[in-house]
């Protein structure tokens, strides 16, 4: 039987979710009788194949997310929000109460310690968006799983159901924001 | 003469002068609301509260209960409605949960996990909003304010000060503070008063006293709002506060 294939990135976010869903400890063994991984940090695979299920955890606030993002959307069969900061921008769209320069001038120009003050600016640092934004506005999501992270068991129950052929539901003791 | 109205098929007994609202929380029915309070005037703003009367929707914390009204509360269409409503409230603010001192305390939050809600679904407004840390005992974050008013009916109707107001209008309306300055810390606010204490969400809050209770053991990390709001647990802020 071929194995559901997984894909999962981290876009605008700290890992945090990552990290949760590995908080699952020994089931990830009983998961990978059912999953193999593709692109992922935990691979370190670069570009998706097709999969049949995309773990995206981070909102966009750079135009790499924006492309990740699609290339995962066009990738995956179902596309999973993971987290506060895909669902809502969360943290990182804390700086949304300000303007990009005023963001970029307090980290880069004035921050205390900054030695050789200058903005960066190399084809190889993506350009920051003006806002964070929550991966919906972009593209068409299947299911959301908040959280901050959301808790290792809500991951297991999710991943459980579509592993076998259900429509994927929280109960309500795992359905959190914080 | 004894009078009932029927909820969801159940009959409610109710007296002469309380609204449906009142009539479902003693019979130990919950209807979702935010800016409710039984010690407050009705207000009849977030419509959270909504049900069918006899195929009409109203607000059940407005209308009064007249024998024999065959009200519809728990429907999947009123539900529905009712998620819709909470996600608008969300994306409308700035409600990021997990940086916010309320979590686990915060009714627009309950409300979300008892509608079972994912995400906010609508693009997100991120509105710039004024926050007033201006008092030494209490901090004003509009971010998270909902409009409810209960802060309003409290400081008016019950502390006798009427320090808090609404200005403005649609996406511009906003709480404003009854002072010269229009900060707190030039109110006759006091860290006592009522107002201070029935925030639902996390705009009104006292200062030091963050965290004493940890994430998880929380108000609504233990019980529903349902739950709750029906008298099983008093879990208020202020009595936290005092203990």
């Amino acid at each position: 039987m071929n194995k559901i294939r997984i894909a999962t990135t981290s876009l605008a976010g700290c890992f945090g979710c990552h990290m949760s869903f590995l908080d699952i400890d020994e089931r990830i063994f009983e998961l990978l009788e059912h999953i193999e991984f593709n692109r992922s940090p935990l691979t370190d695979i670069k570009h998706c194949d097709i999969c049949d299920i995309g773990l995206v955890e981070g909102g966009l606030c750079n135009a790499d997310n924006i492309h990740v993002l699609k290339e995962f959307r066009a990738n995956c069969k179902v596309l999973i929000a993971v987290g506060a900061c895909s669902i809502n921008g969360g943290v990182p769209a804390m700086r949304n109460h300000h303007q990009l320069a005023e963001c970029l001038a307090e980290s880069y120009l004035n921050g205390i310690g900054v030695e050789n003050p200058q903005i960066p600016n190399d084809v190889e640092v993506p350009l920051l968006l003006n806002k964070v934004h929550p991966i919906h506005e972009v593209v068409k999501i299947d299911y959301y799983l908040p959280g901050c992270p959301p808790p290792a068991d809500a991951f297991m129950k999710v991943l459980g159901d579509l592993i076998e052929g259900r429509e994927p539901s929280l109960p309500k003791t795992m359905l959190r924001y914080d | 003469m004894s009078q009932s109205i029927s909820i969801d098929d159940i009959e409610v007994p109710f007296e002469s002068g309380q609204t449906i609202m009142d009539a479902a929380l003693a019979a130990g029915i919950y209807i979702p609301h935010l800016c409710h309070n039984p010690c407050l005037k009705p207000h009849g703003s977030c419509k959270l509260c909504s049900v069918e009367v006899n195929g009409r929707s109203v607000s059940s914390c407005t209308t009064k209960a007249e024998d024999g009204q065959e009200i519809i509360n728990n429907s999947e269409k009123l539900n529905k409605a009712r998620l819709t409503i909470t996600q608008m409230l969300f994306i409308e603010g700035n409600h990021l949960c997990p940086t916010c001192e309320k979590t686990g305390h915060c009714t627009l939050q309950a409300v979300a996990y008892h509608l079972g809600m994912l995400d906010g679904h609508f693009p997100q407004f991120y509105p710039k909003r004024e926050v007033d840390a201006s008092h030494p005992s209490i901090m004003l974050d509009r971010d998270r304010c909902i409009l409810c008013e209960l802060c309003v009916r409290a400081s008016r109707d019950m502390d006798g000060k009427n320090v808090f107001a609404i200005s403005g209008r649609g996406t511009d309306s906003h709480l404003s503070v009854n002072s010269p300055t229009g900060k707190l810390v030039d109110s006759n606010i006091d860290k006592d008063d009522l107002a201070v204490h029935i925030c639902p969400v996390g705009a009104i809050l006292i200062k030091e006293h963050g965290y004493e209770i940890p994430i998880g053991c929380r108000t609504f990390d233990l019980r529903s709002i349902a739950e709750i709001d029906l008298g099983d647990v008093k879990l208020s802020e202020k009595s936290q506060h005092n203990e």
